[in-house]
């Protein structure tokens, strides 16, 4: 037996003082009775990860099992933007709908854990490890209001499904583990191409289920089925959490898994990735026009962009991948700072979150419905926002790669986007308020608007900051 | 010969239970199925000379979790639960799909090519036993997912608590 | 083997072979000679369900504990170090489920 060699830690650092962090304020839930602490707490426990972050040696650990690079850089840091944006519109929304407990913010940081594991996974073990850990934590959160049913059949329908999609995963990691005799993605690449076995069923049938597993957290069609109920009837801002985190985890290992493992057989999968791209894309946006609730349109807008974003993975290239990135970064400034305006028109007693309560909010808030109207631009695309840019990228990237026929059909869905979108912006500018409709603005939520707003316009007006940081991140995979 | 009658037996068997499981409208009688379900699905790994995940299978999935589904079936309302329609309308579906699925699977399976065992084949565990075996491996190479796995573990802790404690849940 | 053959034989011959007339009084559990009342089952607790998890969860981490008692002597300090953290690990959790009185029954 070979002696046991100390792996090197210097890699999982920032996972480590995650860890740490997250078991702290579990404890200190029991400690302190004021749960803004423990909000704060989170917040500085993930800026404190953040600067970890940026120490952390691009290296591979852990037998190749969990891999530091600029891809998973990048990732982790949409995910831990996503923790200080959730927990800064949680805050006085937690205390409005009554289930200010402590749990809430250490659930958050380790359900980011799972995200940062997946991110990193060099191993199949280790990914599906760190995709459980997500998923349970976010299932627990999407039932944090035990008092109320829909809290409750979201958590329901995200764990029945999650478990499915887990069984998925299971199958093909077994499947693609009998062939080849290992889980570790580049010596799963190695075997498949110096054996020869690009054509093997088995290879095929392998990359259709993590493409399943995967199609399921990403909440594309017709895997998506969860997605508009977990999303309705989660607390909203674990909804704002859960749509811009599981869905960038899952897109990591989704780019890993396809582009390293897979590598070999990029056209069957593209094979396999487009008619679900081309359904997502159609179902999203369609099945959006006809709703009413707001936080259910965002679902089916969230399938939508999954659809999108999906458009880079199948072009291949690390062009493509790197306009992935940089749409996931922007989606999450986006939809965040959407779901902040809803969480804002939640108060006691009024919920809210139907579209007929949005009109003529541009008279008695007319900030609010500004921003609302930034957000909502944003993620039809249209320009000089964010939105605009990230769609543009990705396109072009599908172009460059062959698939000027595909990026069609995504602009045609697109236009169709913008009539729900700008519904919305017609409600609260075009009719009269019924009526008065009161905010629950606090410090928190003005500081997260502001963030999601301005990196909306400024990214929208100078967007080659984040892409060629995108691009280096690439580089290196 | 015998091996291959002894895995026919457990496959057919644990096929056989499976469907058992999910067809039953008694909620109490499927958990009991499961139970010889774990029991076969033991005698399995038992057969693959994995003695001790074996008796994990027993210890962890008979005893604890087996128990655990129980006390669930409990909190249900059993007398309406059974009035329930058991299937419900989209099982042709479900049933097309799962069959185009497995026709799928047993088309892949035929082409299948085993890889070469590793530095831990039959004989290898044999030798130093399979909980040694697993032991050095698991504490060695896989200590991450180990780690990870402790984790995975505290959740579940929590979500019991956050989603069951009902003394915690009352409004402030 | 011939006698255990003979004894599930007369059972397993006695259930083709016997009459079976059941009727609604014959088929209703025996309490007493009385009308039985209510379900034989009662609905549980939800309290059952938190120790039920609460024990998968222990039950498990002592299950990682077998193997690596098996092996310490060959990997050794690194195999200590590598449980502590598992265990403290989990033992956040069992403070943590401690202070939240998952242990106290009312």
């Amino acid at each position: 037996m070979p002696e046991f060699v100390m792996p090197d830690l210097a890699p999982v650092m920032p996972e480590i003082v995650m860890t740490i962090l997250a078991l702290v304020t579990l404890i200190a839930d029991i400690i302190f009775k004021r749960k803004e602490t423990l909000a704060i707490l989170s917040i500085a426990s993930v800026v404190l990860v953040f600067f970890v972050l940026f120490g952390t040696p691009f290296k591979t650990t852990f037998n190749g099992m969990f891999i530091a690079d600029g891809y998973s850089l990048f990732f982790k840091l949409i995910f831990l933007l996503n923790v200080v944006l959730t927990v800064l519109i949680s805050m006085r929304y937690l205390v409005i709908e009554r289930v200010n407990f402590g749990e809430y913010y250490s659930l958050i940081l380790f359900a980011t854990l799972g995200m940062m594991l997946m991110a990193s996974a060099g191993d199949l073990i280790v990914l599906y490890l760190g995709l459980e850990l997500m998923a349970l934590s976010t299932y627990i959160l999407a039932g944090f209001i035990t008092y109320d049913m829909k809290s409750n059949e979201a958590a329901m329908k995200y764990f029945l499904l999650g478990a499915f999609a887990s069984a998925f995963l299971l199958y093909g990691i077994s499947m693609i583990y009998g062939l080849t005799g290992t889980t570790d993605l580049n010596a799963i690449s190695e075997y498949i191409i110096l054996n020869g076995l690009t054509a093997n069923p088995v290879v095929m049938l392998s990359m259709i289920l993590f493409a399943v597993a995967f199609s399921f957290k990403i909440a594309a069609v017709p895997f998506h089925m969860w997605a508009p109920d977990a999303y309705e009837g989660a607390p909203t801002s674990v909804t704002a959490f859960m749509s811009v985190g599981p869905k960038a985890a899952g897109f990591a290992v989704l780019g890993r898994v396809f582009l390293i493992a897979f590598g070999s057989v990029r056209m069957d999968w593209s094979a396999v990735l487009i008619p679900i791209a081309i359904l997502t894309m159609g179902v999203g946006n369609i099945v959006a026009l006809s709703q009413t609730n707001i936080k259910r349109m965002l679902a089916y807008s969230s399938i939508a962009h999954a659809g999108y974003a999906l458009l880079g993975i199948i072009a291949g290239t690390g062009e493509g991948l790197a306009s992935v990135m940089n749409y996931l970064l922007i989606y999450a400034f986006m939809n965040i700072g959407a779901f902040a305006v809803i969480i804002m028109l939640r108060t006691e007693g009024f919920k809210g979150d139907t579209i007929t309560d949005y009109e003529g909010l541009a008279k008695s808030h007319p900030l609010a419905a500004a921003l609302m109207l930034v957000f909502m631009f944003s993620l039809t695309g249209i320009p000089p926002t964010a939105g605009f840019m990230g769609k543009l990228y990705i396109f072009m990237s599908a172009v460059y790669a062959g698939y000027t026929w595909l990026v069609v059909v995504a602009v045609i869905f697109s236009a169709i986007s913008a009539y729900f979108y700008l519904r919305i912006v017609m409600y609260m500018y075009m009719r009269e308020p019924k009526e008065s409709v009161s905010l629950a603005a606090t410090p928190a939520l003005g500081i997260a608007l502001a963030i999601t707003a301005a990196a909306v316009i400024i990214i929208g007006v100078l967007p080659s900051a984040v892409v060629s940081f995108a691009r280096a991140a690439v580089a290196g995979f | 010969m015998l091996p291959k009658l002894f895995f026919g037996y457990y496959a057919v068997v644990i096929i056989v239970l499976s469907l058992l499981v999910v067809t039953r409208k008694n909620p109490v009688h499927s958990v009991m199925w499961m139970l010889l379900l774990f029991f076969h699905i033991a005698g399995l790994y038992l057969f693959l000379n994995a003695e001790f995940i074996a008796a994990i299978q027993i210890i962890v999935y008979a005893g604890a979790i087996l128990v655990l589904f129980l006390f669930v079936v409990l909190l249900l309302n059993l007398r309406e639960e059974l009035l329930i329609e058991r299937f419900i309308g989209t099982w042709p579906t479900a049933l097309v799909i799962s069959v185009s699925l497995l026709i799928l699977v047993i088309r892949a399976i035929q082409d299948m090519a085993l890889a070469p065992p590793g530095n831990h084949s039959v004989d290898a565990i044999q030798a130093e036993t399979h909980t040694v075996a697993l032991g050095k491996i698991l504490y060695t190479d896989y200590l991450f997912p180990f780690e990870i796995a402790s984790v995975v573990l505290l959740i579940a802790i929590i979500g019991a608590l956050v989603l069951a404690k009902r003394k915690m849940r009352s409004p402030q | 083997m011939i006698a255990t053959a003979f004894a599930l034989g007369a059972l397993v011959v006695g259930s083709i072979f016997r009459l079976k007339r059941p009727y609604a009084e014959k088929l209703m559990p025996y309490e007493s000679g009385n009308p039985p009342v209510g379900e034989p089952r009662q609905r549980f607790s939800v309290k059952f369900y938190i120790i039920a998890m609460l024990f998968v969860v222990f039950d498990v981490e002592a299950v990682f504990l077998y193997p690596w008692a098996i092996v310490f002597d060959k990997i050794g300090l690194y195999a200590f170090i590598e449980m502590v953290i598992f265990i403290v690990i989990l033992f956040v959790g069992y403070i943590y489920a401690w202070k939240k009185e998952a242990f106290v029954w009312d």
